[in-house]
């Protein structure tokens, strides 16, 4: 759904809202993935984020939101300097994801670390500050960053949905979307809850306690 | 939000209203929140458009490669010129302005894009300087520009790596129009023909920056496309309609977008960037950035 807001807006430092904006956004929930600044990530650009990235301080841009930094934040400008300075160890590469339309020119994967928990994402900056997240850890997905969500992986067993479904209602959480993937029948399952209010502590806590849920993260809204 | 322009005109005309009406409304009821809000939230951003014409108004910005910077404060100063003492030159110097300070990695409004982040603050606070316009009417006016965007952004492209030029500052170009034909007076049907007016004068627009950095030709396509928005509102305005309905000729804009080289779209591949001075000037400023 295209708000009116993505179109004026964001409110961002320049150059380029899809490689500085949208960037930064695409860093945020990588950051998300592993709840708090990696200690390692490596950050492969592929297409037109590969060729022209520098000039437009995309490389600026997504470790800016790794650090957890918003896009209209100038502390954006010195993020690479920032990033040495804490000792982080951030590495770039150039790298081929597929061909255009399958893959947009603007994408990203980022894999990230924190914690001894690795993650990878990849993700596409769509302009206009727009960002679509189609991948976390080889499970498909569709994450724009309009809602608040929670990802999480869990035995695939009968129930399930259900079962989170009811936690959430329970705190009064509204549920916007709700998608399921699985890489094959009876493997795990991947699901994306997009929700209209971030969702509390304990709530999150009552899911990662579930036994057969392997793990689950919060992910905050970037849009709108 | 409205998929076609035409339905909203429909929807504004039907009921007397303006597009700006009809745009707050079923944002309002996509996002669940009360119309005052995104009201606030567009308030808000013309607060930052407004300080970013004055930072780029002083003059004393430079670009990261140092490409682009002082050039609005030439327009602000000058007295040569057929236009200096028209609200053209207000339009134009404060399209620059912004886009300068984009360049500069300083804070904008994406409107639609950083790229083309010159042309809807150019336009309508270079107009509002010789019309009286208040802040609500400012305010209802980029209402109207993020329908116009938001059609744009459904229908075609917002990216310049997808569309090329014609999909940032050409579509820019169509929201101005459209929104201060509006801003001004004119009807919902007067400002569709705005858009298309606007949006016709851009199509083919390609992408082309030296290095692949947002400054060349970025900074003087916001300038030109605020000249083509101004000359678009000036038609509609006097009562002149164009054949084919905008929402068709954004339609145009995505195909063409879609056939375009990928030379053309973004990646300095083609386009000025690849003229003997482009690949000149792009190879000493990226050397320059580089000992930072």
């Amino acid at each position: 759904m295209v708000s009116l807001l993505d179109i004026i807006g964001p409110v961002m430092v320049g150059p380029s809202s899809s490689h500085t904006a949208g960037a930064c956004r695409l860093g945020r929930i990588a950051r998300d993935l592993v709840a708090g600044t990696p200690e390692q990530a490596l950050i492969e650009l592929h297409g037109s984020f590969a060729r022209t990235g520098e000039g437009h301080g995309t490389d600026k841009a997504i470790v800016g939101g790794l650090l957890g930094f918003r896009p209209d934040d100038e502390r954006l400008r010195d993020a690479l300097v920032i990033m040495e300075r804490e000792g982080l160890d951030f590495r770039f590469a150039k790298t081929t994801l597929g061909d255009e339309p399958a893959v947009h020119p603007n994408t990203v994967r980022l894999t990230v670390t924190r914690q001894h928990r690795q993650h990878v994402m990849v993700g596409a900056s769509l302009g206009a500050g727009r960002i679509r997240v189609s991948e976390i850890d080889g499970y498909p997905v569709e994450v724009d960053g309009s809602h608040h969500a929670i990802v999480l992986v869990a035995e695939d067993i009968r129930g399930s949905i259900a079962r989170i479904a009811g936690l959430l209602s329970d705190d009064g959480v509204n549920i916007a979307t709700l998608r399921l993937s699985r890489k094959h029948r009876g493997g795990d399952a991947f699901m994306v809850i997009e929700v209209d209010d971030p969702t509390a502590d304990a709530v999150l806590a009552d899911i990662k306690a579930l036994p057969w849920v392997r793990w689950v993260h919060r992910i905050e809204k970037v849009g709108g | 939000m409205y998929h076609a322009l035409q339905d909203a005109i429909r929807e504004a005309e039907s009921r007397g209203t303006t597009l700006a009406t009809v745009a707050l409304e079923i944002e309002a009821r996509d996002q669940g929140r009360p119309v005052e809000e995104i009201r606030d939230a567009l308030r808000r951003a013309l607060e930052v458009m407004r300080g970013a014409v004055d930072r780029g108004l002083v003059g004393d910005l430079r670009s990261n490669s140092g490409l682009v910077g002082g050039d609005a404060a030439k327009l602000r100063t000058a007295a040569a010129g057929p236009l200096a003492d028209t609200v053209f030159r207000e339009v134009l110097m404060r399209a620059l302005a912004v886009q300068e300070v984009n360049a500069a990695m300083g804070v904008i409004v994406a409107a639609p894009t950083a790229g083309g982040a010159g042309v809807l603050p150019g336009v309508l606070l270079g107009l509002a300087t010789r019309h009286a316009v208040d802040d609500d009417r400012l305010v209802d006016a980029l209402a109207t520009a993020g329908l116009i965007g938001a059609v744009v952004a459904q229908r075609a492209s917002l990216s310049g790596a997808e569309g090329g030029c014609q999909a940032e500052t050409g579509a820019a170009a169509g929201m101005a129009a459209g929104a201060a034909t509006e801003m001004l007076g004119g009807t919902p049907t007067q400002a569709g023909h705005a858009v298309a007016l606007a949006q016709q004068g851009t199509l083919g627009l390609v992408c082309d920056p030296l290095g692949g950095l947002v400054e060349l030709p970025c900074v003087f396509r916001n300038a030109t496309g605020a000249a083509i928005a101004l000359a678009a509102i000036e038609m509609a305005m006097a009562g002149i309609t164009f054949a084919i309905p905008a929402d068709e000729v954004i339609d145009t804009m995505g195909e063409i977008g879609r056939d375009m080289d990928v030379r053309y779209r973004e990646t300095a591949g083609g386009g000025l960037a690849q003229t003997p001075t482009g690949r000149r000037l792009a190879k000493e400023r990226l050397t320059q950035i580089k000992r930072g």
